[in-house]
């Protein structure tokens, strides 16, 4: 086969899979989808983060404004630190409230921010100083039957 | 007494002999990385070698990558449907093709369609002379022969096997969304959601790469060190396929185990 007609065939095929990574990134992937781009960053305390993870969803309203950026612990007060980036177009007051949910009942877990009345907004690097823990359902359960046996005695 | 001193002789050099093949394909893969150069510097060697490899091998790697999805979005589709969530249809096909089947399926049918073709090719040209001549003629095989097919399998592997994954996509919506009729926009959007860029479909990538260096050099090495018979050269081919996808799977477990943990 002549070069000239060798040449488009290859290119085609570059191009079939240039479009096929495209449509990958952009209708399979998450590409586009997260499209938040300037942050800020809040951390919160948490006793107990039960199966939350680096990436999850910050919602507020069960809106995505924010991810969470990465989860540490704290070997002087012994509680988890988690690190939120939380998209600069949305402003919450200081006295927010962070709780850790659970999407459906198997589903991730995820971090709620419920907005207070403080005047003052929260800032960059500012702390959430009010949290809620994941509900870890051992814990639930005992103090269920702590109080049917409190209850019986 | 003597069988037990042939039976321990045998172990031994067969081991020698294993040792020596992987020892010349290496050498081989060295020498193709140094004479590149030249397929580079000539393109049209290269292009041509990825019309044969990579062009040729479009049909088989579309029509397999339809069904291999219609088949997962069907299977999965039963199981998902009894617990309620046949939405998650998407996410099943798409994290199955781009994680797994989209690298392995794509190398096994390249090593099938290209590979055996590759060693055919070079393990005639040895048995009719052609690389002697060359040789004769100071034109180096390895830069002529060797490395454009290298190089052509190793661009070839990774964009058949990104065309298998979205085609792959395409036969799962076609059964799932359009067949069976799951609710299209939830069958994207929990895709979306649960199919990260940088460590599902990059990971993926990285392994068809990984997948294309290995089918390609193994392909080359059989066909340049097959003896020069007719025999010969079948035997290389059949190695070829055995080989290439036996390291295929082997190296699939090894890059899934400390990829997705």
């Amino acid at each position: 086969m002549e070069r000239a007609k060798l040449d488009i065939w290859v290119g085609i095929f570059v191009i079939l899979g240039i479009a096929a990574m495209f449509g990958l990134a952009t209708k399979v992937g998450n590409l586009t989808s997260n499209s938040i781009k300037e942050t800020y960053q809040v951390f919160a305390n948490f006793e107990n983060i039960g199966g939350l993870k680096p990436r999850a969803a910050v919602k507020a309203a069960g809106v995505v404004v924010g991810r969470v950026d990465s989860i540490v612990f704290d070997t002087e007060a012994y509680h988890a630190v988690v690190k939120m980036k939380v998209d600069t177009r949305y402003i919450f007051p200081k006295d927010t409230f962070a709780n850790i949910y659970t999407a459906g009942l198997l589903g991730e877990q995820y971090i709620g921010l419920e907005a207070g009345g403080d005047l003052e907004n929260l800032e960059d690097g500012d702390l959430i100083t009010q949290t809620q823990d994941a509900v870890v359902l051992e814990k639930l359960i005992s103090q269920f039957l702590y109080n049917k046996a409190a209850e019986e005695d | 007494m003597n069988k037990i001193l042939n039976f321990i002789e045998g172990i031994g050099s067969t081991f020698r002999r294993k040792m020596a093949r992987l020892g010349a394909g290496t050498r081989l893969f060295f020498l193709v990385l140094i004479y590149s150069g030249d397929s580079f510097k000539r393109i049209h060697l290269t292009i041509r070698e990825i019309y044969f490899t990579g062009v040729l091998s479009l049909i088989i790697i579309v029509v397999s990558a339809f069904f291999v999805g219609m088949v997962l979005g069907l299977q999965g589709y039963y199981t998902l449907e009894k617990y309620g969530s046949s939405e998650a249809i998407g996410v099943l096909v798409a994290l199955a093709l781009v994680r797994e089947l989209g690298p392995v399926v794509t190398a096994l049918l390249f090593a099938g369609r290209a590979g055996t073709a590759i060693t055919a090719e070079i393990g005639l040209m040895k048995a009719t002379e052609q690389l002697s001549a060359m040789e004769v003629m100071a034109v180096s095989p390895v830069a002529r022969i060797i490395a454009p097919r290298f190089w052509a399998g190793m661009i070839s592997m990774p964009i058949l096997a990104t065309i298998f994954s979205m085609v792959g996509i395409l036969g799962g919506y076609f059964i799932a969304v359009l067949v069976i009729g799951v609710d299209e926009g939830s069958f994207w959007s929990q895709m979306q959601a649960n199919v990260d860029f940088s460590n599902d479909i990059v990971d993926g990538a990285i392994k068809s790469i990984v997948f294309g260096f290995a089918c390609t050099i193994i392909a080359l090495f059989e066909g340049f060190d097959a003896p020069p018979t007719a025999e010969g050269v079948s035997r290389a081919t059949t190695r070829t396929v055995v080989i290439s996808s036996l390291a295929v799977l082997g190296l699939d477990f090894i890059l899934t185990s400390f990829m997705f943990v």
